[in-house]
């Protein structure tokens, strides 16, 4: 680790986790507090994103609106995020504010009102974001996706379901919270320019004598259908593809993120050449890797006019089988080109990093750094990389689609 | 921080911030061409156009630029609006003049018949994507209605019929016509090598034959208390657009009119939000702006339930109306200033920001304007300013366009 990036374990454990940025003018938090939507009760879908939204309303000495006035009177730009495992409080900040923008974010994760008059609001709210995602169709198609490829309670997605969120009580909240809203398990992730020693002292004097809870269970369930089709009257055709692969912390976590690389990254990757660039079949067409702790998938997704939808999907999934042949040395030179400049340009962004570095602790246990990343990406031979797709070549594929026509797709 | 310009002979203009601190560079070619630079029968040219530009020139086939950009590791994209389109890169500062190598060269493209039959296909789908998703092309509509017959009222996308009629003889004419020189700057923003720069620049554009290539302007006569519903059954929200005249790019009462934007429409802590969106009331409500050459945009927009959907525009007349008659309050004020402070810095340290940032200014005013400017003008921001501006560009009277389930909706104001 590089005298630049520190952490700190507090005796009731919680992590903070930071690198320091000193040539940037700004200073970003990231509160990863392991309350995310796996812990949602099963006829309580979205109790995770409920909580989270309510914690916003009031905490500590603040009250709703004097909640969004400091932070706004400090310069600090917020954003919450709901994940699996996870739910991100986050905030950036002109460096001086940094402390105060801390000491706000730590009430709403320790001591929020959770309070009765905001409830029906709050209800309201999470009702209308339900019906505006129906409204999206690659968002919902995607939502879809993940609910058919992953077991039940990763495959839930955070924003829950219309007679959950009408059904929530306060007291299921207040439960949510006192239950999983604990210190150990959690990161506090910050990135930029700040005092070591302060830091530690300050996130202490919060979060230090917050006692640690019991690490919840997570309610099993099976996983969704492999195929499934939605009934849409729309002109495209959202396709989505989704086939496993191997977590962050997996020894083969880089060949088989390189895999996806390959496939998706840039403008000369795989998917966009062959289905958009020499077919045209698309306007959007693009694959991501997603990790949970133990298990990640890469899901795929395009959008293309009904009757040339079983073309796109056909085409896809050749370019998917076609892995397994390897890549070449072309392609992993310039992927590599594209890593390195994305870690350079990282450097210059508080926000991202303390994410990263959050999530590094989640995934990893300690954090990484940009130059540790550069030098695994430049270690990376294509012997490996190919052994690997070679041995473990996308396949089992789950597949969703909604449109006016179903797709044919062979089991 | 320093500010450096050049101009070619042929007019073409090149302006960079240079910080020797950065450790990336972003670059991007501005041009003015637009959608309001096409006729109906060019309509949604520009952007079709900013397409068929990364398919290859003389010297490079379309797979040479897309994989030369790789190689770089250089981040590159495009983007065409009603005034410009704008080719841009995020590199390493040792890529710099091979990107403008690239950049450079694909400003001039072949065209190629066959690309352009391709690529038509895939302008096509994007046309559906947007017609399927919120606000299912609805933007584009509700600025038609509000400019009438002035060029902003044409469409960035262009529709099915003219997409699908569209010759590459007539992309060439217009190629021709707009990306003359003069139509042209160079923006850069981070770590700068300004005299390599320009030396490259003259390298691959200085033949490019000077041209003049004026653009029309004139004040429209924007509609008024016009109300317009799109009935969409399988939408679950209604989606609503308000359109309101709003400064030009050129007038000095832009700031005060972007402060009134943040303090009424802002997506946190603004009046629509504790009125609206705090309660409940909407998945979605906010006010933005925009700028053109010779007009301005307020743009309030809406998603909500449809049966909540009238109840929200009386809210919204009634947070217009006490806006234009009081005026803001000094915390309104403080708490808007620390707020876009705050983003001013924070966008300031990515190269990408800064460059958009200078490119964009100079094509539209001529004008430069470092982080301390900007910091500058938004501190010596009054509430008389505000406040004027909300009494002189009136948020209640312009076009309102709704779509989705409801089959009618009365003039709220």
């Amino acid at each position: 680790m590089t005298d630049t990036i520190r952490s700190h374990q507090y005796p009731n454990g919680l992590t903070l986790a930071a690198e320091s940025m000193d040539w940037l003018e700004s200073a970003s938090v990231a509160f990863y507090v392991p309350a995310g939507c796996v812990y949602d009760p099963a006829d309580r879908g979205g109790l995770a994103s409920f909580t989270c939204e309510m914690a916003l309303r009031g905490a500590g000495p603040y009250s709703s609106r004097e909640f969004i006035e400091t932070l706004e009177m400090l310069g600090a730009e917020h954003h919450e995020l709901v994940g699996k495992s996870h739910v991100l409080f986050g905030a950036s900040t002109i460096a001086d504010n940094l402390h105060d923008v801390i000491a706000v974010l730590a009430e709403v994760v320790r001591r929020p009102h959770l309070p009765k008059r905001e409830l029906e609001a709050s209800r309201l709210g999470a009702i209308q974001e339900l019906r505006a995602v129906e409204d999206e169709p690659s968002q919902k198609l995607m939502l879809e996706l993940r609910r058919c490829h992953y077991p039940w309670a990763w495959g839930r997605p955070s924003i829950g379901d219309e007679p959950s969120a009408i059904n929530t009580t306060l007291d299921d909240i207040k439960k949510f919270h006192t239950a999983n809203y604990r210190p150990n398990g959690m990161i506090v992730g910050v990135a930029g320019r700040f005092d070591w020693d302060r830091l530690v002292e300050d996130i202490g004097s919060h979060l230090g004598d917050w006692q640690p809870k019991d690490e919840p269970t997570v309610e099993p369930g099976p996983r969704g259908p492999q195929r499934l089709h939605l009934d849409m009257e729309s002109a495209q055709t959202q396709i989505g593809i989704g086939y496993a692969s191997v977590p962050v912390r997996h020894p083969d976590y880089l060949p088989a993120w390189a895999g996806m690389a390959v496939l998706s990254d840039g403008a000369s990757a795989r998917l966009f050449t062959e289905v958009r660039e020499k077919r045209g079949l698309c306007y959007s067409i693009g694959a991501g890797y997603h990790s949970l702790l133990d298990q990640a998938a890469v899901f795929c997704h395009a959008g293309t006019t009904a009757d040339r939808a079983q073309e796109t999907l056909d085409v896809t999934l050749e370019e998917l089988d076609k892995l397994k042949h390897g890549v070449n040395p072309d392609e992993l030179d310039r992927l590599k080109a594209r890593v390195k400049s994305a870690l350079v340009m990282q450097q210059e962004s508080s926000s991202g990093r303390a994410s990263s570095i959050a999530r590094d602790w989640v995934h990893l246990g300690r954090i990484r750094s940009l130059e540790e990343i550069q030098t695994l990406v430049d270690g990376l031979t294509l012997e490996r990389l190919n052994g690997y797709l070679a041995d473990n070549p996308p396949q089992d594929f789950t597949i969703a689609a909604m449109g006016p026509q179903e797709l044919e797709t062979s089991e | 921080m320093k500010f450096r310009k050049h101009k070619l002979d042929n007019g073409l203009e090149i302006v960079a911030e240079c910080n020797d601190q950065a450790y990336s560079t972003a670059i991007g070619f501005f041009v003015r061409a637009g959608s309001r630079d096409e006729t109906p029968e060019e309509a949604g040219l520009s952007h079709f156009l900013e397409h068929m530009t990364f398919k290859g020139t003389e010297s490079r086939t379309a797979d040479d630029v897309n994989r030369q950009f790789d190689e770089i590791g250089a981040h590159s994209n495009a983007c065409t609006s009603e005034e410009s389109t704008i080719f841009y890169a995020h590199l390493l500062p040792e890529h710099q003049t091979l990107t403008v190598e690239i950049l450079g060269d694909i400003l001039r493209p072949s065209l190629r018949a066959e690309d352009f039959e391709t690529e038509k296909q895939v302008i096509l789908e994007e046309i559906s994507m947007y017609e399927d998703g919120p606000p299912f092309g609805a933007d584009e509509r509700v600025r038609a209605i509000h400019y009438g017959d002035h060029p902003l009222a044409n469409s960035v996308l262009g529709t099915v019929d003219s997409i699908e009629a569209m010759t590459i003889d007539r992309m060439r004419d217009y190629h021709t016509r707009r990306y003359a020189p003069s139509n042209v700057v160079l923006a850069a923003g981070g770590r700068v090598d300004f005299d390599r720069l320009v030396e490259t620049v003259d390298r691959v554009c200085g033949e490019w034959d000077a041209k003049e290539a004026p653009r029309l302007l004139e004040t429209p006569r924007t509609t008024d208390q016009r109300i317009e519903i799109e009935l969409m059954p399988r939408a679950s929200q209604e989606y609503v657009m308000l359109l309101a005249d709003a400064p030009d790019a050129s007038a000095s009462s832009r700031y005060a009119a972007q402060m009134a934007g943040v303090v009424l429409g802002d997506e946190s802590g603004s009046r629509l939000f504790w009125e609206i969106v705090d309660k409940g009331r909407a998945e979605h409500a906010s006010l933005g702006r925009y700028e053109f050459d010779d007009a301005g945009l307020f743009m309030t927009y809406l998603c909500c339930e449809p049966k909540k959907t009238s109840g929200n525009l009386k809210r919204l007349a009634k947070i217009f109306r006490k806006a234009a008659l009081k005026g803001i309050t000094d915390r309104e004020l403080e708490l808007s200033k620390s707020k876009l402070r705050s983003r001013i810095v924070m966008a300031g340290e990515q190269p990408q920001g800064r460059m958009f940032a200078v490119g964009g200014d100079w094509l539209q005013r001529h004008e430069y304007l470092s982080i301390r400017d900007e910091l500058n003008i938004l501190d010596a921001i009054e509430q008389e300013q505000v406040d004027g501006v909300l009494q002189q560009y009136p948020l209640t009277s312009g076009t309102i366009l709704a779509i989705g389930p409801l089959e009618s909706l009365d003039w709220p104001f």
